[in-house]
């Protein structure tokens, strides 16, 4: 590697990051107007620059500055290196999550190839969904740390929920993945580009793999860990900015489980019809676009779902886990295997 | 009264799975997305007969719509010739649970009535709005129909109305903010 890749796997880093941190600002107003617009509400419009409200856009901003701005307070009793630590693992698992995304292919421009993927790896699925993982640490952590009965308790049911459907999560992509043949993201892309998208041949796994992702991203129906106003979960004794990493997260998780249902699934980067890795320039535009359409479309059905189904009781979303979209994707997964063989 | 059997939702299939119930559900909310954003997006254009997309009212700059019933602050009424009809019985102020009216009643100049009431104070901080006094009221002379929800002050010596301030004789002045 020259000095010029790093610079490139550098900015392409920062840039993945930022799209993460844009979309999760977004989402923010998404979030409060898509409710209110559904419920028949106007929702929150009342920020403005300069007397402009812009459909109540600046509310993001605001929302930062209040967070960046709050008073950082902690109870006496909490264990304060873990306390620290606990948001940044949970936001840090969740921006790499998003740096090993492939926003694009490999295009040529200016006489060089460009991979418009931060971080290449030949095992990037498996590096994603353990990174995704891991993000647990960070809530178990918080629960633990803040020295709270209901933080450790709400931390413990996102334990307990994380490892229920991480589990769906990977079983039901191996059907996915032994059509595909390999474990690299973009090259699931490239078998999608040149063969049919994987919703087409897996559509069982596409519906199981977004419940399980709506799942681990903690959200409405599944925010038990949370439970913001009637059961207290993890982060109650976090407040200022530390709260809004963890309120970040949750976005950032978000976007990486649309992101990876729109590469294994929905066909990545790709539209169909167009050959753009040998479209140079406009080639690696159209791609973003084509990523960034797929994951926000994806967003807005999230979304919808969280605003429209109540909270599961918190046995009902074991069984669910369980007894019910685990034994399904390893159905699938036996079943595209036998039809693999018979077909062969 | 007759009993009215109900029937309980059944168990089906179709309900156990879950997954077409979520599917029902997201219909009707996303009906109501597209529909509401219609609704917004036409009404932005300008185009005449449609329905507003949300039903919220936006209170401090238009003003609260209430009920037609609706009990809020209290409002003395007048007689033909101007003079207020309350004749000081007391009724109210005895029967008022949260003891927040005060009057004091003086001799009447007129023959119609015996007495009049001098001061009629309201504490608006203590009132309940059960409307107990305009029950009690033997002349009529007490509403709780001012419509005025606009009643926050920033001292509590403020919430007290006066009789004139009640009659709408005198306006009420603006709450200061105690220095």
């Amino acid at each position: 590697m020259t000095c010029a890749d790093y610079a490139w796997t550098t900015v392409k880093v920062l840039g993945a990051i930022g799209f993460g941190l844009n979309i999760a600002g977004f989402l923010g107003w998404v979030e409060r107007k898509q409710s209110a617009v559904m419920q028949d509400r106007i929702g929150a419009n009342r920020a403005s620059i300069f007397g402009f409200t812009l459909l109540g856009l600046f509310h993001p901003i605001a929302d930062a500055i209040k967070m960046l701005t709050k008073e950082d307070m902690h109870a006496k009793s909490v264990h304060k290196p873990l306390y620290g630590l606990a948001p940044m693992i949970s936001l840090g698992c969740g921006m790499f999550c998003l740096a090993a995304l492939p926003y694009g292919g490999t295009i040529e421009f200016a006489g060089r190839a460009w991979t418009l993927q931060p971080i290449v790896s030949s095992v990037g699925l498996p590096l994603v969904l353990g990174v995704l993982a891991f993000g647990v640490h960070g809530i178990v952590m918080a629960g633990f740390a803040s020295s709270s009965n209901y933080g450790l308790l709400g931390g413990l049911r996102g334990a307990s929920q994380m490892v229920a459907y991480e589990v769906c999560l990977a079983s039901s992509l191996a059907g996915a993945m032994f059509i595909y043949g390999t474990l690299d993201l973009q090259q699931a892309v490239l078998w999608q580009t040149q063969h049919v998208w994987g919703i087409v041949i897996q559509p069982l796994a596409f519906i199981l793999f977004l419940t399980a992702g709506a799942a681990i991203t903690k959200r409405t129906p599944f925010d038990l860990p949370e439970g913001e106003s009637e059961i207290v979960g993890y982060h109650v004794e976090y407040s200022g900015m530390k709260f809004g990493m963890f309120l970040m997260t949750d976005f950032f998780e978000s976007i990486v489980v649309c992101g990876l249902i729109t590469t294994l699934f929905l066909g990545g980067w790709a539209i169909p019809g167009l050959n753009l890795p040998a479209m140079g320039l406009i080639g690696g535009l159209l791609m973003l676009g084509s990523f960034t359409t797929k994951v926000m479309l994806l967003l807005f059905l999230l979304m919808q779902i969280r605003w429209t189904l109540p909270r599961f009781r918190f046995d009902q979303l074991l069984d669910l886990g369980w007894k019910n979209l685990l034994p399904l994707s390893l159905l699938n997964f036996l079943a595209t295997v036998w039809g693999v063989y018979l077909w062969r | 009264m007759t009993v009215k059997p109900v029937s309980r939702p059944k168990h089906t299939f179709a309900t156990q799975i879950y997954l077409v119930e979520v599917w029902k559900g997201l219909a009707i909310t996303f009906r109501h997305l597209f529909v509401n954003l219609f609704r917004h997006t036409m009404r932005a254009l300008g185009v005449k007969g449609i329905e507003p997309g949300a039903v919220t009212i936006q209170y401090p700059e238009d003003p609260a719509v209430l009920g037609k019933r609706a009990r809020t602050r209290h409002r003395l009424l007048k007689r033909d010739d101007g003079a207020p009809r309350c004749t000081a019985c007391l009724l109210c102020e005895t029967i008022c649970p949260a003891k927040c009216i005060r009057i004091t009643a003086e001799n009447a100049p007129s023959v119609i009535v015996e007495k009049r009431a001098k001061t009629f104070d309201i504490d608006l901080g203590m009132c309940v709005m059960c409307g107990y006094c305009v029950e009690a009221c033997p002349v009529d002379a007490i509403h709780m129909d001012a419509n005025d929800v606009d009643t926050s002050t920033y001292t509590r010596k403020d919430m007290i109305w006066t009789m004139e301030q009640m009659l709408g004789a005198q306006p009420k002045p603006a709450s200061k903010i105690p220095s």
